[in-house]
């Protein structure tokens, strides 16, 4: 993975930069200008959004390694200012940025309090998210990790629902417990490096023994599983989406959640990946888990809110699952999940905000019928549903087929037991799209069809020109991705297979391999990540 | 001015019904009445006449083109990993029939719903789903690669929910609606799990040429491995079972018709309900190789049509009685495929849709005259009042019921015929199984020609036994159908006519089943067939003149005093052999008191109460610090995090 050192113009820099700068001018307007609050904020996270159309225009899909890079010192002691974009960060980055002023948007006619420090808290989350993900220094990375957790601690605290304390207290401590260990985790990269560099490409260097690696990818590991959430670490996620405002949730399950599953694939995995090879048929254990046990909870619920907390679970679990399946088509299948997730949960969540904003309640049983009164919202709704069902034409189904048939395809390949266990783990996860249609038409039957049971759903009002755009720019993307995957697929490849290759050159087992015979594993020329990853671990450690 | 390329017209044929439903989805609110008619049923119309002109061309060319073949290419789909699947269409013999049957009777079904359609306030949405319907099945019979299929399979599924559930104001509607989706589902999940181990031993393609040229190879996987293809037809079949409405997955269909009746005809009669059978048939070479998957495929089926025929018999809601009807004829058509005789099945799901969409618009027909009456004991005498309803309504009866020389006929006696001739090559399915298929499906036959009469009878003989609606015949964009679907009913079966000299049926699609057949199929005797001939006549008439003598003539006391001496077995067939009941009580009650389980105990329970909470309460002290700073001035902090980011980015300036 190497750098392209090409002179550019720092698009990642700017992108970052302009929600920080709206936030700098918001902290400068009085507190009671509203209007003014919305306009620069809305402003200032399409500026980045237009920005990041250039990282996308410039990014080349046939390097592997990361593109746009500006590196700059940054303190004494090693830590430097390195971003960069790369195929596994790009479609994150740039749904970063759409998502951000589409949620922005939304929160017009819901955020009345306190708007000022709302924005700044928003446009801060998106530049701290932005930073995360394209950071190249693990210091640098985590401090917009860390950050990243105060806005939404905020939004969710200041501008939540009734127990928004309780959520938010939870939130924070839960998150910032797996973080703690991370933290130790990256010191001791740092150390065990020589203590002169934070950079991830020297961290991909760093030599360690299968001991030192299951300590630290059990450190990052928790953080990140946390973040996903994975089972059994997701009970933060139900009572933050509750509590959160609408646009806090949208931001929660549309990006922040992703940054659990982008730490496992950025750093757990090819950093430590002999105990990611270890630690990878539990994890799939428990995204399986995450997929079943996530569906028939959210089939319980009575509170739409917690039924897409819940579905959330399970949707991670495909992503996580893809992951650790680490076949190419199941990586960059968990790359777009990632994103299909973040449009179609944010799109959920939205829906839902717009129903709380007529009537004040999250509770399935008092809707019902009102696809009559709400026909463009039961269009938008049905749509969405589908998507989040994974129907063949929308975006879901893309990712959790190549999840699948990847993780089908390294079953097949993977020798003995292992490969059975993933066998077993990959026809569960399948029932998923069938538990996935089970709740979610559930809901939608309850909320939208049968009778109008309550009298004050006669009348209410359907979705406004403003809510009509936010959700209708998520639905293009729906069919979009759904129909031509390939151009966001294609940004994916290079970057997915050198990393897969990566994972098996920094293997222990490969290396000692290796140096027995004296050259070079013929797995090593460049054709090797064709060879599921699994199948070059247990072959060459049989031998 | 020269003709449009085949490729041109495929591509026609998919687009105008994609067109059709996207603009009457989206810009209703602009359109006239009119103007949504002619969208909504041009767009069919459009497409039936390229697939013709398409068809026409190709006839004459096919057979210098390999497989009789052509494939548009439209773009590549998905690229990923190994995964190579492209989206394009392909044209050949099973593709041409089928095509032709979805935007003909497709198009009747459109021109009739005008009619029927006529004062519903969603008129729009209903044309929008129905040509989204009829787009999503083209991509089903065109597509080339097994995915692109699955989109048009999942796609069907989707526009069968929404249309059961069209008139969503109705609860029962609603969840009839939704129960099809899942069941469906449930169907496509061994689709999906069978395309997993396609698409690994085929190297990331799911190309049914590439399939086939695959199979065809005798040192290939599917030659060695025969646990793997049993596995993935039984898979495939589990899909089938699903869309086809057979055992155990058919519970779906007699709930759909819930749905308006056209949707009824066009969707759950003639083209959605026979997908299984065309996957079955379009994969006629690797279902082959798997004699126990065949032995089930047939079994499953031969049992489906007696089971559902003997639920049919004491049904009294028109449309039941039809929707039980498709369900044991699907059967047949399974039971044909799980013979090989795949040209023999397509024929007959090509007949059916003739003479069951004419059944069901005529009974939509009769429900329209009814004033939306659907019990058959309330009707009688329409006859009179309802000629060409009535004609076409028994011409289609006729037809289903095997009377000779009418379509059904000919292919209902074709399966019947190729079920003793199976052969049993492997050696590992007992051959005294033909002769149990072959006795259900005779059982059935008479079973359907008895209960069709019924309905044709206590509808349309007789007097007239309520008077609360005033009958009358409807108009004629309703009664052109029926008419033109009637015609269809009886002379369909000329096509395949049990001579191999005059059997146009078997000469056009031998590219496509020839090869499978004659692996698996012994030739019978003509004299066989000719004799098989006479028994099912007997058998057709033995079931009219019962179903006269019980509801025409001195039987009449008869049905009552059966019911009440044999009220268990009475009870049972009226309830549908409980199967309902059995799945709620096994299946969904547990799974969802499970689920409530898994969250109030589990979740809110162990997981959050004792494992996240119990150490939380311990670091209460730092909770409660947390608490302060987000009650506390907010604005303070807020700054406080602007300016801390700020410094932390300017610092390496």
């Amino acid at each position: 993975m190497g750098i392209d050192t090409r002179a550019v113009t720092p698009f990642l820099t700017m992108t970052m930069l302009l929600p920080l700068v709206g936030a700098l001018l918001l902290a400068m307007i009085p507190a009671d200008r509203a209007r003014a609050h919305r306009g620069i904020s809305l402003v200032a996270s399409i500026g980045a959004f237009l920005v990041s159309l250039s990282i996308w225009t410039n990014f080349n899909p046939a390097l592997a390694g990361f593109q746009l890079v500006e590196d700059h010192a940054w303190l004494a002691f090693g830590a430097r200012y390195t971003v960069g974009v790369d195929g596994i960060s790009l479609l994150l980055v740039m749904l970063t940025t759409l998502l951000t002023p589409l949620t922005i948007l939304s929160t017009f006619g819901a955020i009345k309090q306190r708007t000022r420090e709302f924005h700044i808290a928003m446009l801060v989350l998106e530049t701290c998210m932005l930073g995360t993900l394209l950071a190249m220094d693990m210091l640098l990375f985590f401090v917009f990790w860390e950050i990243m957790l105060v806005p939404m601690f905020l939004i969710i605290g200041v501008w939540g629902g009734e127990r928004r304390i309780y959520a938010a207290v939870k939130f924070f401590l839960y998150t910032t417990i797996g973080s703690v260990l991370m933290f130790v985790g990256i010191l001791y990269m740092y150390l065990q490096g020589g203590g002169t560099s934070f950079a991830y490409l020297d961290a991909l260097k760093t030599g360690l023994d299968l001991r030192e690696q299951l300590w630290l990818f059990a450190a990052f590991g928790l953080a990140f599983a946390i973040k996903v959430p994975l089972f059994p670490f997701h009970t933060w996620l139900p009572d933050a989406h509750v509590e959160a405002p609408t646009a806090g949730s949208v931001i929660l399950a549309g990006v922040l959640l992703k940054m659990g599953t982008y730490g496992f694939l950025r750093f757990a995995i090819p950093l430590f990946p002999d105990a990611a090879g270890t630690f990878g048929l539990p994890i799939m254990l428990l995204a399986v888990v995450g997929v079943i046990y996530g569906s028939l909870v959210a089939w319980a619920q009575d509170d739409v809110k917690k039924l897409v907390a819940y579905s959330s679970v399970a949707h991670l679990g495909f992503v996580m699952l893809g992951m650790f399946a680490m076949t190419a088509e199941a990586v960059q299948g968990s790359i777009l999940q990632m994103v299909n997730h973040g449009i179609s949960t944010g799109a959920l969540f939205l829906l839902v905000g717009v129903l709380y904003e007529r009537r004040h309640t999250r509770l399935i049983a008092a809707y019902g019928g009102i696809a009559k009164p709400m026909k463009v919202f039961a269009f938008f709704m049905v749509v969405i549903t589908l998507s989040s069902i994974g129907l063949p034409g929308t975006n879901g189904f893309i990712g959790e087929f190549l999840i699948l048939a990847g993780t089908f395809r390294e079953a097949l390949a993977t020798p003995g037991d292992a490969g059975i266990a993933m066998m077993v783990l990959g026809v569960l996860a399948s029932t998923g799209i069938v538990l996935g249609a089970i709740y979610m038409l559930t809901m939608v039957r309850k909320v939208l069809f049968g009778p109008i049971t309550h009298a004050e759903n006669e009348h209410l009002q359907d979705v406004t020109f403003r809510e009509g755009f936010v959700l209708g720019t998520l639905v293009v993307l729906v069919f979009w991705i759904g129909l031509f995957p390939n151009p966001f697929l294609s940004r994916t490849s290079a970057s997915v297979n050198a990393l897969l290759e990566t994972c098996k050159s920094r293997m222990v087992q490969h290396r000692l391999i290796s140096q027995a015979d004296g050259q070079a594993s013929p797995q090593a020329d460049g054709l090797a990540y064709e060879r599921p990853y699994r199948v070059a671990l247990h072959g060459e450690v049989a031998e | 001015m020269s003709m449009p390329s085949i490729e041109t017209l495929l591509v026609v044929v998919v687009l105008a019904p994609l067109v059709g439903a996207v603009l009457n989805g989206l810009f209703s609110r602009f359109l006239k009445h009119s103007t949504v008619s002619l969208l909504g049923v041009g767009a069919p119309v459009v497409a039936f006449a390229a697939a013709l002109l398409a068809v026409i061309q190709w006839l004459p060319l096919r057979a210098s083109l390999p497989d009789a073949s052509v494939t548009v290419m439209l773009f590549k789909w998905i690229e990923a990993g190994p995964i190579v699947i492209d989206a394009s269409l392909y044209l050949d013999p099973l593709s041409a029939v089928m095509i032709l049957v979805v935007t003909g009777i497709g198009s009747l079904i459109h021109l009739y719903s005008v009619g029927y359609m006529h004062d519903d306030s969603s008129y729009a949405r209903y044309f929008s789903h129905l040509n989204l319907f009829t787009f999503s099945m083209l991509l089903l019979v065109l597509g080339r690669s097994l995915l692109l299929l699955f989109v048009g399979w999942e796609g069907v599924g989707l526009c069968s929910y929404l249309l059961i559930g069209f008139w969503f104001t109705d609860m029962d509607k609603a969840i009839a609606g939704k129960k099809a989706f899942i069941v469906n589902r449930i169907g496509d999940f061994g689709f999906l799990l069978a395309l997993f181990f396609l698409l690994f031993h085929l190297n990331g393609t799911l190309d049914v040429p590439s399939l086939r040229q695959a199979v065809a190879d005798p040192t290939s996987v599917f030659n060695t491995d025969t646990a793997m293809v049993t596995l993935v037809t039984l898979l495939l079949f589990v899909g089938a079972t699903g869309k086809s409405a057979q055992i155990p997955l058919y519970v779906w269909l007699p709930d759909a018709m819930a749905g308006p009746t056209p949707v009824s005809a066009l969707i759950h009669a003639a083209t959605m309900v026979t997908a299984g059978v065309y996957m079955i048939a379009r994969l006629n070479f690797l279902f082959v190789l798997a004699p126990v998957s065949m032995a089930v495929i047939a079994s499953v089926g031969a049992v489906t049509a007696i089971f559902a025929a003997s639920i049919g018999l004491v049904q009294n809601d028109i449309k039941k009685v039809l929707a039980y009807s498709t369900v044991s004829q699907l059967g047949y058509m399974i039971l044909g495929v799980g013979v090989g005789a795949f040209g023999a099945g397509v024929f007959h799901l090509m007949t059916h849709a003739f003479f069951k969409a004419c059944l069901f618009l005529g009974a939509g027909s009769v429900i329209h005259a009814m004033a939306g009456e659907q019990d058959i004991r309330k009707m009688g005498g329409l006859a009179k009042k309802m000629p060409f309803t009535r004609w076409t309504f028994l011409i289609s009866t006729m037809a289903i019921a095997g009377v000779p020389f009418l379509s059904g006929f000919f292919s209902k006696d074709e399966i019947l015929f190729k079920t003793l001739t199976y052969h049993h090559v492997s050696g590992v399915v007992p051959e005294w199984l033909s002769v149990v298929w072959f006795a259900l499906a005779l059982g059935a036959a008479l079973m359907t020609a008895m209960y069709m009469f019924r309905l044709y009878f206590l509808t349309f003989s007789g007097e007239q036994r309520d008077h609360h609606a005033h009958p009358h015949e409807s108009p004629a964009t309703m009664t052109i159908p029926l008419v033109v679907l009637a015609i269809g009913a009886a002379l369909a079966g000329y096509l395949g006519l049990p001579d191999p000299s005059l059997n146009v049926w078997e000469h056009l699609l031998a590219p496509v089943f020839g090869a499978a057949e004659e692996s698996i199929l012994a030739t019978g005797s003509h004299a066989l067939e000719l004799g098989l001939m006479g028994v099912s006549t007997v058998v057709a008439l033995t079931g009219i003149g019962l179903a006269w003598w019980l509801y025409r003539g001195a039987g009449q006391q008869v049905p009552a005093r059966i019911a009440a001496s044999m009220s268990g077995l009475h009870r049972l067939l009226s309830n549908k052999y409980y199967v309902d009941e059995i799945y709620d009580t096994l299946v969904i009650r547990p799974l969802k008191a499970y689920a409530h389980f898994l969250w109030k105990w589990i979740d809110v329970g162990l997981i959050d109460g004792i494992m996240v909470n119990g150490p939380a309460r311990l670091l209460s002290a730092v909770g409660g610090a947390g608490r302060r700073l987000a009650t506390g001035d907010v604005q303070g902090y807020a700054a406080a995090l602007v300016v801390g980011l700020a410094v932390i980015v300017f610092l390496f300036l």
